[in-house]
This record gives structure tokens, C-alpha cells and sequence, in this order.
């Protein structure tokens, strides 16, 4: 198989491409824009058959994907950070219209105050739109996740859109060995979309029009049934991606060095690579530590989260984003999913790498250390905060 | 009639929307035509929000009241001032 040397927006390019993603309709923003300027050149030298849609914001640019995808084409977009945010209302209305839409969010914060930076608070502001939602760690992970979500999206018990997550900058910006499928082999892993349902002159439908209160409660079950349905399904294709390419990205999530482990951090995107070392660095000293990588939040990996409480007795949750008003979304929603679990271990939660601030695996271990010896010292811990007090400050 | 969550298709479907829906009936002015007056232009056909403009065979303007809301746009884009707003009786 050709080993390629490209970044993660690269990644996403090829995975849209080797997808056969028919439209492609987006508004470039930093740090996205290598995503759509690959997509431009390769509709542009007819490497790749799709439609290139121009248009003047990311609101627009949904808009364009819903129509495609209604029509039954394979659609594809990508954004960051406030083109993510100004696409909220258009990002509902592919959920709820049951679109599988796949869109690469290169995570990016929130302004103000300006930054450009990895931050996961975009994609966790859209959490309740209906659309799943995939963390990255590698550029490969971002190749063979775009490939993987719309197989996921399109199956006729899910159809529902996914985001494909990859962290600013990190990954973004960096390059990486990367392994190319032939096109051949990822066509026989997905077939061409065939929805129930699209818009066709010759057998003309209205979709989603206006439903009064005896049937909208029932049409928003199915939305969240799809969901649920959705986690058997993200499984499967992992499984049957690793059977077809020799890897598997975790399913929902993956476990590292979780054998025979006391305490585990849950974390998701590159700061797991990260972790990683940390662990490694820790199991070396005798110390018994893991990892479970968040790869999919929406939905959300209950039932794997309440194996790993049964299995240590401290978790440590690293959020890169935060919820004001209390805690970050994979701690909030970690503790929300262990308070029904047999087992409820020790749960604190970290808010590190906010806007980007590097997270080096020292860091880590010293999360570790805390989350091994169960340090109190309250629910909800800004990790590495600049205060009057510490070290860089003075 | 009310149907359950099994009933229904995975997203709200209309095969017949507006042919069916007779909004005609929200309409308080209604637009006349002097038809001795028009000059068959077909500018309001072309403005009609609502597609309820419609030429005949002998190319003569018809209104379709059966969707027609008043909303008075062909009176106003009309050059020859020969469309007129009424009070609806």
C-alpha cells in the first residue's frame, strides 16, 4: 500500500476524496483552510469527480450540503471554531432532516479573546445538534475516520451527519506517515449512498415540512433511537475496516494499558498520544496507569466508560474545553453516565490545554499522580493555571 | 388522526403540500385584473411569491384564488396600473 507523508487536513482531503464525496461545498477559516484548498485542487486537476461549491459562509455552506445530500449525493465540508458556531442553526437541520453529511472540524477555541489554537469548545457547543461525533489522534485516524463516518452515517438504521474532529495546529498543521488505500479496496468497503428517501423531480416529496405537537415528539425519538443505534454500527465498521486494512481505531473507545490498572485518565484527540508516553513513563516506575481515548462523544460511550469504573478505582478526566457553570462536557457526562453504573470509582475532573496551552507529558504523570492518589482538593482542577503563585509567573 | 412512532416514516414526507393546501382562504384583499387594460407583459406572473398567476390560452392573466394570499405584489409591480387590491367580502 503507498505510505504518503501529509498533515491531518490533508488527511481529511483524501478521505473525502477516497470516499467519493460527490459535493463539496465550504467557506475557508483558519485552520481548516488546507482542507478546502486540497479539495479545490483536486476537483480542479479532475482527480476528483464532485461538484465544488463557492460560497459566501459556513451557514451557506451547510445549506449547499443539505440540498446535495437530499438529493441523494455524497456531500462533504469542513470548518472551525466560529464557522462551526455560525453554522448551528444549518447543522440541526441536517440532523433532524436525517442527512449523512460528513464534515472534518478542525477544533479550534472560542473568541474572545482571539485564538486560532486547539481548543475543543466548537464541537463541544454543538454536542446537542444530532450529529455524531469522532476525536482524532493521528492523520491516519482522520483518513480512515472520514471514510468510516459516512458508512456509519449512511446505514439505513443511523443516517445521521458526523463531525471528524482533529485537534489545531497538532495535527492540522503536522505532518505524518500516512497509509493510502487504493481506491478500489475502500470502494468495496463503501458502496455509493442509497437513501430512502431524496428529492427527485420525477417522483416529487416535500421533506420535513411542518409537524404539529400530535407527531414532532415522535419524530425526535427516531432521531435519538438512530443515535443509539448508531453505537452498534461505529463498532462494526471499525471491526470491519481493521478486517479489510489491518487497523482499528478503538471503536468508541480505546483502552491503553488498562490491564490490570488502578487509576485511568479519560481524554480525547492528541493529547492521548501524549498520555501514552506519560503512562509508559509511570508503568515503568510500577505504577499502574491507562488510558481511555474518547473516540466518539456523540453518542456518548456509556456503557465503556462504566466497564472502566468497574475496573479502577480513580479516573481522571482531561477536558480541552470547559461548560461554565459547572465542569467540562467528557467529565460532566462521564459522572453523569457512572452515577447509574454498580461501581463508581473516584471522578475528578481536568481542564487542561485551554487555547492551546502545550500539554508535555509531564503534565500528564503529574495528573496521574493525583488521580492515583485520589487528592481531593475539589471536583474541578484548571490544570497548569497561571497563578500569582506558580513558578512561570514569578 | 394520530399515528405511533412505528407508523410513521423515519422523516416528516408530503407528496401533495401546497396543491392541496387552499391558502387562498387567509387572503383579505384580493388582486382584480381590468383585463381590458393589461397588456399581457406577464410581469406579475413573474413576480408571484405564490405561482398563483397563471396565463390562459388566449394569454390573458388568471388569478388563482385558491392559493392566492393577497399579498398585493402584482398591483404593485404591475406597469399598467390594471391590477386593483379589493376588500375581500
Amino acid at each position: 500500500m503507498p505510505m504518503d507523508v501529509m498533515t491531518g487536513n490533508s488527511a481529511q482531503a483524501y478521505g473525502a476524496k477516497l470516499a467519493r464525496a460527490e459535493v463539496v461545498a465550504a467557506y475557508p477559516i483558519t485552520p481548516q483552510t488546507t482542507v478546502v484548498e486540497k479539495l479545490a485542487d483536486l476537483v480542479a486537476s479532475g482527480e476528483m469527480k464532485a461538484q465544488f461549491i463557492k460560497v459566501e459562509s459556513e451557514h451557506s455552506a451547510m445549506a449547499a450540503c443539505i440540498a446535495a445530500s437530499a438529493t441523494g449525493a455524497r456531500a462533504y465540508t469542513a470548518t472551525a471554531a466560529h464557522g462551526l458556531a455560525l453554522m448551528h442553526e444549518m447543522l440541526i437541520w441536517a440532523a433532524g432532516s436525517r442527512l449523512p453529511i460528513v464534515m472534518g472540524n478542525i477544533n479550534r477555541a472560542m473568541a474572545p479573546p482571539w485564538s486560532v489554537w486547539a481548543d475543543y469548545q466548537d464541537s463541544i457547543a454543538e454536542r446537542d445538534t444530532g450529529w455524531m461525533q469522532f476525536y482524532c489522534q493521528s492523520s491516519q485516524e482522520v483518513l480512515d475516520t472520514v471514510i468510516q463516518a459516512y458508512k456509519v452515517a449512511e446505514n439505513h438504521d443511523v443516517l445521521i451527519p458526523a463531525m471528524v474532529m482533529e485537534d489545531a495546529f497538532y495535527l492540522s498543521h503536522t505532518f505524518e506517515p500516512v497509509d493510502v488505500p487504493p481506491q478500489k479496496d475502500v470502494d468495496d468497503f463503501l458502496p455509493p449512498y442509497d437513501p430512502p428517501v431524496k428529492l427527485d423531480v420525477d417522483n416529487p416529496v416535500g421533506l420535513c415540512a411542518l409537524v404539529p405537537p400530535d407527531h414532532y415528539m415522535e419524530f425526535r425519538f427516531k432521531i435519538a433511537k438512530a443515535m443509539e443505534d448508531s453505537r452498534k454500527v461505529i463498532q462494526e465498521v471499525d471491526e470491519e475496516w481493521e478486517k479489510k486494512f489491518g487497523r482499528s481505531h478503538g471503536g468508541l473507545v480505546e483502552r491503553y494499558r488498562m490491564e490490570d490498572a488502578d487509576a485511568a485518565i479519560i481524554a480525547a484527540g492528541t493529547m492521548s498520544s501524549t498520555a501514552r508516553v506519560a503512562i509508559d513513563n509511570m508503568r515503568d516506575k510500577g505504577k499502574k496507569v491507562g488510558l481511555a481515548r474518547l473516540r466518539v462523544f456523540r453518542p456518548f460511550p456509556y456503557e465503556e466508560i462504566r466497564q472502566i469504573a468497574k475496573e479502577v478505582d480513580s479516573i481522571g478526566v482531561l477536558d480541552r474545553s470547559y461548560t461554565f457553570g459547572h465542569g467540562g462536557a467528557f467529565y460532566t457526562e462521564t459522572a453523569g453516565a457512572l452515577y447509574q453504573a454498580p461501581e463508581r470509582p473516584h471522578v475528578k475532573n481536568y481542564v487542561i490545554g485551554i487555547g492551546g496551552r502545550d500539554i508535555p507529558p509531564k503534565d500528564i504523570e503529574g495528573i496521574l499522580e493525583k488521580v492515583l492518589t485520589k487528592e481531593d482538593g475539589g471536583e474541578v482542577e484548571w490544570f497548569g493555571l497561571r497563578t500569582s503563585g506558580s513558578r512561570e509567573v514569578n | 388522526m394520530a399515528k405511533s412512532v412505528e407508523d410513521l416514516p423515519y422523516i416528516p414526507l408530503m407528496s401533495e403540500s401546497s396543491a392541496v393546501n387552499k391558502t387562498g382562504v387567509w387572503r383579505v384583499i384580493k388582486p382584480i385584473v381590468d383585463q381590458e387594460e393589461c397588456n399581457q407583459c406577464y410581469i406579475c406572473w413573474k413576480f408571484c411569491p405564490d405561482v398563483a398567476i397563471h396565463i390562459d390560452e388566449e394569454g390573458s392573466i388568471l388569478i388563482d384564488y385558491d392559493h392566492c394570499k393577497g399579498c398585493g405584489i402584482c398591483e404593485a409591480v404591475c406597469p399598467k396600473k390594471c391590477i386593483e387590491m379589493v376588500k375581500e367580502e
